[in-house]
């Protein structure tokens, strides 16, 4: 058992997409090292609550790392300090000897804040809607079976299939990039051989809509890898970019 | 009221086909003539809005989540259940069949169990197909394993993020019709009511979560894919946000709620670690493959785990249930876990833990294999409780985990008001009394893909297409009902936090009607539940107004809702007089204390009717017959 934790939080809070935005200070008491930083996020809630101030906004859902609606920036890290980890999961004890945070959202041009914390990451469905998928309506399938796929291409398949589409990587990038996200997707369909007939087709589609969409270029910094709560790999945006050109070159 | 449960006639296996054929057709040119709105976008109901669009029909999906790919079905972990019986091990449609109906414990109808195992192999086939990266074995096909409940191997998987695979799958299908212009797609959007209009189901009135604006959505149709009331208890391993107000609101425009005590607590889950817990993290259930579940055998044996030998450990699954071992259902293990806690033999800090251990696992496979297969889970165990699992046994606990009651629906998936469907985790309908592990999935789906494109048309069919104005007064008479509401929330400014409430409730439905329930304490919560809805609508504050993005106020309206079902699970409990999958009552246990049912009296749906706030409901019946199989007590010996 750990001691108990007093911290100074610097938090960013704007009122709705309109309004500027600034950082407002509080203080936490007697914050246990065993609970989420979410669960301390929600007692500083109930404390404002309390005082008849306005909540913090900030998304969250399933609280176990998989449903991609959590992220926030602390301490300049998108997700936190620790590693492969969303912002759901990283508990207090990571912050052990530290004194301060600052909490921000996903700062992008492509993700505007809708308030305090909570970001609009709408540009990633629409990127999903320019290709993201393999065109087979409801009861067209053939026998599971009729389709070998071997291992290794289904395991990296699988590897980028596991992208939760948080925004992390765009939140990480100097640049504002989607391509890791992106390019999780393309790779995806692209290593499956279900994925074949529409392959081209989608690398161009799903590429452009990001350009469309206001993200950045890549520039293989490799900051969207560091920060992916589900270390997917930088060598999907090898294979993004391979795929693109083959598709351009017809 | 006699409730008409449409059932075919004929031989089990050819219902459904029977069925397809006799039901009415929508030409297919005049599907575009029609608007159904589906509310919701997990498994149930991307999948059915994506067919449904598909096939030509004009669909209105909503959402709460800032995205359609977050709903919570993506955090489901093991697999999906399917007859394929690829490994040669005796597998078929009617075994699947009879271990679902066996394992919910005799209160499901048969007719919808088979249809669910009928079309669970067109799931896997439509999944694959989609792109959906199962795991595989080297020869290119598809690798399963096993679950609770079942003695063949009939899951498949893609690692230990099933859920989300299958639910990415049905958003792809989803995000094309998007883009196609078949779906419109509104996400933090939540449904606040139901428009009725001529006793059919027309409509919804939603809140933006962003702006707090009220809009009207109308149509031919109303899908409900909303999933499971789970939260109610405020702990459980459902996402924070989910909730049942959509179910809820339907149920008091007159849509009969089924079977609400039959809640299902999950034996594998994250310890509680303290007052700040906002939610438990659930460990698959696949785990129990290979994982051995053990306590102490002496009382209050504090020792670490490592330094109790062999023989002064208790590994009470195996010992009790040989041939199940520590694969035995869901409900069974729980129950057993609570049992050694209470004996006290619980392990942990707060002796409400039971360890599962993987240190055999480890000598016989390798560490590797077992990272193959677990890696992902072993992590996320490490990262909440600070604790490797490798190296010490895992610490589990019991907690709340889906719902098998839901709306009361038909054959055809349509609820007691004609038009409104109810599909997936809402429903009530395919898994009684204890839902087995890998079936959430495949109902989903099952529903989704390959019902209700089926019986939807049969109803439309019928009632033809005709449109509703948004400024009709019905619907803005359900607006302003839906705007009083929120500003009698906001207006009552009191002293206790919409969380604080919560878990008042929560504390009273998991002590009286959780894991055992009995008469007294049934009774006690039924008296307790009326006085902390009254405390909420006197004393619950949520500052900032309704006019923008406020999420005590999204989580005040949704416990608003929770106060009044907690009541009805609690009187459902109580009327009850029987053990049966996930309902267990102490007065009603066999010589080994295990569930003892009561068939001669208990073999029924019960369907209750809202009758207005603060009276009480009234209970209908369906009765359940089984033409097809014999009811038996339920061993796993």
């Amino acid at each position: 058992m750990s001691e108990n934790m007093n911290l100074k939080l610097k938090i960013w809070r704007q009122k709705n997409a309109g309004d500027k935005g600034r950082f407002v200070e509080y203080d936490m008491e007697n914050v246990s090292p065993d609970e989420s930083f979410l669960e301390m996020m929600d007692e500083l809630n109930e404390k404002l609550t309390h005082d008849n101030l306005e909540p913090v906004e900030f998304d969250s859902d399933c609280r176990e790392g998989i449903c991609g609606t959590c992220g926030l920036v602390v301490n300049g890290e998108a997700h936190g300090p620790l590693r492969a980890t969303t912002m759901c999961q990283v508990h207090m004890r990571e912050f052990k000897g530290m004194t301060k945070l600052t909490v921000e959202p996903w700062r992008t041009k492509a993700f505007p804040v809708l308030k305090d914390l909570v970001v609009d990451r709408g540009a990633l469905d629409k990127i999903q809607q320019a290709g993201g998928y393999i065109s087979i309506n409801t009861g067209n399938a053939p026998d599971a079976h009729a389709i070998q796929v071997p291992k290794e291409a289904s395991d990296l398949a699988m590897d980028a299939a596991a992208c939760i589409g948080c925004g992390a990587c765009v939140a990480a990038c100097p640049n504002a990039s989607a391509s890791l996200f992106t390019a999780a997707k393309i790779s995806q369909f692209a290593l499956l051989p279900q994925g074949g007939p529409e392959r081209k087709r989608r690398a161009a589609q799903m590429v452009t809509q990001m350009d469309i969409e206001g993200f950045g270029d890549c520039s293989n910094l490799g900051e969207c890898e560091a920060a992916c709560p589900k270390e997917i790999s930088i060598s999907n945006i090898a294979r993004m970019k391979r795929e693109f050109v083959g598709a351009m070159l017809g | 009221m006699k409730l008409d449960s449409k059932i075919p006639s004929g031989p089990l296996a050819k219902k459904w086909d029977k069925h397809k054929f006799e039901l009415k057709l929508v030409n297919p040119a005049n599907k575009r003539k029609y608007t159904i709105i589906v509310v919701g976008t997990g498994l149930a109901g991307a999948s059915s809005a994506a067919s449904l669009a598909e096939m030509g029909y004009n669909v209105i999906n909503l959402c709460i989540n800032d995205s359609a790919r977050r709903a919570h079905s993506i955090a489901a972990q093991g697999g999906i259940n399917a007859a394929k019986n690829y490994p040669n091990d005796g597998d078929s449609v009617w075994r699947l069949f009879y271990d679902t109906i066996k394992g919910g414990d005799y209160r499901s109808r048969e007719a919808n169990v088979y249809r669910l195992a009928q079309v669970s192999n067109n799931i896997i086939d439509q999944a694959v197909a989609q792109g959906v990266p199962f795991a595989r074995e080297y020869g290119g096909l598809l690798a399963h394993r096993s679950f609770g409940g079942a003695q063949v191997s009939r899951t498949f998987y893609a690692r230990g993020q099933t859920g989300q695979q299958l639910l990415l799958g049905a958003y792809s299908a989803q995000m094309r019709q998007v883009k196609l212009g078949k779906i419109k797609l509104y996400t933090r959007v939540e449904m606040l009511d139901l428009i009725k209009i001529d006793g059919r189901a027309r409509g919804v009135v939603t809140r933006n979560l962003v702006t707090g604006e009220l809009k009207s959505f109308t149509g031919d149709a109303v899908i409900l894919a909303t999933g499971g009331y789970g939260n109610a208890f405020y702990l459980s391993t459902n996402a924070v946000n989910s909730n049942a107000s959509a179910a809820w609101r339907a149920h008091r425009r007159g849509a009969l709620f089924s079977n609400p005590c039959m809640v299902q607590i999950h034996p594998t889950c994250i310890p509680v670690s303290g007052d700040h817990q906002s939610k438990l993290t659930l460990m698959s259930e696949s785990l129990r493959n290979d994982g051995r579940v053990w306590v102490p055998k002496k009382k209050g044996d504090k020792r670490p785990a490592n330094e109790i030998p062999e023989s002064e450990r208790d590994y009470y699954l195996e010992n009790k249930y040989p041939s199940f071992g520590n694969l035995v259902p869901r409900d069974i293990a729980s129950r057993n876990a609570k049992e050694v806690c209470d004996e006290g033999r619980g392990v942990g800090a707060s002796g409400l833990a039971v360890y599962l251990d993987f240190e055999d696992a480890i000598k016989r496979l390798g560490k590797d294999v077992v990272t193959e297969k677990y890696g992902n889970l072993f992590e996320m165990y490490e990262r909440i409780t600070d604790e490797n699992p490798y190296k010490q046994p895992m610490r589990i606990f019991p907690a709340i985990h889906y719902s098998m009651g839901g709306v009361w629906v038909d054959y055809n998936l349509q609820s007691t008001i004609p038009g409104l469907f109810v599909l997936g985790e809402a429903n009530f309908s395919d898994h009684g009394a204890n839902r087995l592990g890998a079936s959430a999935l495949m109902q989903g789906l099952a529903d989704g893909y390959f019902v209700i494109p089926y019986t939807i048309g049969g109803f439309l069919a019928k009632v033809g297409a005709s449109a509703i104005n948004t400024d009709a007064p019905e619907v803005k008479d359900v607006e302003k009902e839906a705007k009083d509401r929120i500003e009698r929330i906001l207006n009552i400014k009191g002293n206790k936090t919409v969380h604080e409430i919560h878990k008042e409730l929560g504390l009273i439905l998991w002590n009286y009607v959780g894991m055992s329930r009995n008469k007294k304490g049934l009774e006690k919560a039924i008296q307790e539940i009326p006085k902390v809805r009254e405390e909420f609508w006197k004393n619950v504050k949520v500052t900032g107004s309704g006019a923008e993005l406020n999420k005590s106020l999204e989580e005040a309206l949704r416990l608003a809702d929770f106060l009044e079902l907690g009541e009805l699970i609690a009187r459902d409990a109580l009327m009850r007089e029987e053990s049966c999958g996930g309902h267990f009552r102490t007065e009603h246990i066999t010589e080994e204390g295990e569930a003892k049912r009561d068939d001669n009296n208990f073999t029924f749906v019960s369907a209750w009717e809202y009758k207005g706030e603060n009276q009480e409901p009234e209970m209908h019946k369906e009765n359940l017959e089984f033409e097809f199989v014999e009811l038996t007590q339920r061993s796993y010996k």
